[in-house]
């Protein structure tokens, strides 16, 4: 299953990247792959923004504006005019 | 009496014998507790104490395994390792899922470095290795664990069932076992999540609405109410679990991508059954066909906080016109059903 097109903020930067083949194995939707020794993006749009690749990349080679893609948490972030959150540690309990 | 004169019998164990050992069977309570928390019942406090535990009989070369202290992620995690020899370290995650504490920071580098210290771990185990799920990877940063703790974190299968093979395997987990996949149980499991999360708001609208029935041109009739407004409800209810139920269940083949539209379309077939159904006036039909449509559009949008693959820019370009629309439709539907009762 795929979310809507060219939205994702991922992006890979492969003058940094050595290939080490984390992002591939962190990844949840397989969107990286190792070819000739660097990491390739193979299909952008099968990201879901988790920050799993960029949090265990530590070439600083992958950069992604990550957080919950929920809509409950994008309201609950512009009614107490914080980041997107759905907290389960307070209020609403019922999220994620 | 100095309290420090007082002999603790624990402390003559050696530290791994004083370890709690857990079973990997569940039994009656912990299912009905799953079943519980589903429907949000006493959710808040659904824990495991954070700490150390013991499989079977591990030793100072047995693996160790991190799970989240939500005792939903920890029971299927335990329940998964039948017959084997493993220490489970379970942090301090506030009692939430693996994957959303990873995701808010709660099961990230610092709290993973600090359980490992609390535990002593390097006292217990010779090995330097410890064994994550996968879908924390978003909280740990494994080469900073390695920095703070001298541990190598290695990422384990997505799901605890895949672990048995991952070890089997050689710490290696296939291609498969590294994809969130998600099937139509999954999605039927979150239905009562969504079910609950809206269900206060639910019953105010329906009794709004059973309430607006009873208005009329001379004013306000009780008789009307009562006979008119069950139609108004029974809409409702149908907008509702076509956004909570049929969009879970038939996610990948409702048409369109955002799922404000799948919710939309679903608003839309509901509509057009209903009409087929009963035989309403005009202007009413065409009240709950809006009604319908910003209902169904709105909880559908709400299940992308339940999907496995919907991103964060994603749900926020389409709730920028799916809000709007879902108000506007909504306040046009009201305005005619009123309309409809005044005329």
């Amino acid at each position: 299953m795929q979310y809507l097109r060219n939205v994702v903020t991922l992006n890979l930067n492969a003058d940094l990247c050595t290939g080490c083949g984390m992002c591939a194995i962190v990844c949840p939707h397989a969107v990286f792959e190792i070819t000739r020794g660097k990491a390739r993006i193979i299909d952008i749009d099968d990201c879901m923004e988790c920050g799993a690749c960029s949090n265990n990349c530590r070439f600083g080679a992958i950069m992604v504006k990550s957080g919950v893609g929920c809509a409950a948490g994008i309201i609950n972030g512009i009614l107490n005019g914080t980041e997107p959150s759905c907290d389960c540690t307070k209020g609403n309990k019922n999220c994620c | 009496m100095n309290s420090r004169t007082i002999l603790n019998t624990e402390d003559l164990l050696p530290l791994a014998a004083r370890i709690p050992k857990v079973s990997v069977q569940l039994n009656l309570n912990d299912k009905l507790g799953a079943l519980k928390v589903r429907f949000g019942i006493g959710r808040d406090d659904y824990k495991v104490t954070p700490g150390l535990y013991k499989i079977g009989h591990p030793d100072s070369q047995s693996d160790v395994l991190i799970s989240a202290n939500y005792k939903l992620s920890f029971d299927m995690l335990r329940k998964n390792l039948g017959g084997m020899n493993l220490w489970i370290l379970v942090v301090d995650t506030k009692g939430v899922n693996v994957w959303c504490a990873a995701g808010k920071g709660n099961f990230g580098t610092e709290n993973v470095a600090k359980s490992i210290k609390n535990a002593s771990l390097e006292d217990i185990v010779k090995h330097r290795r410890i064994i994550a799920p996968q879908l924390a990877a978003s909280g740990i940063a494994a080469h900073k664990v390695k920095e703070l703790t001298g541990f190598r974190v290695i990422f384990g299968p997505v799901l605890a069932k895949d672990i048995k093979s991952f070890f089997a395997a050689g710490y290696k987990a296939t291609p498969e076992m590294r994809r969130v996949t998600f099937p139509i149980n999954e999605r039927a499991k979150l239905i009562p999540v969504d079910f609950m999360y809206g269900k206060y708001q639910m019953l105010i609208i329906l009794a709004s609405f059973f309430v607006l029935a009873g208005l009329d041109r001379t004013g306000f009739l009780f008789a009307k109410m009562v006979e008119t407004g069950l139609y108004p409800m029974f809409n409702i209810i149908c907008a509702y679990l076509a956004g909570i139920v049929l969009t879970p269940l038939f996610l990948p083949w409702i048409p369109l991508r955002p799922f404000a539209l799948k919710g939309t379309f679903l608003g839309l077939a509901i509509t057009i059954l209903l009409n087929i159904l009963f035989q309403m006036p005009f202007i009413e039909s065409l009240s709950f066909g809006f009604i319908n449509l910003s209902i169904a559009s709105f909880m559908a949008m709400n299940f992308t906080g339940s999907s496995t693959f919907s991103s964060l820019s994603g749900v926020q370009k389409e709730m920028k016109w799916a809000i709007p629309f879902q108000i506007g439709f909504s306040a046009v539907g009201l305005i005619l059903f009123i309309l409809s009762k005044l005329i």
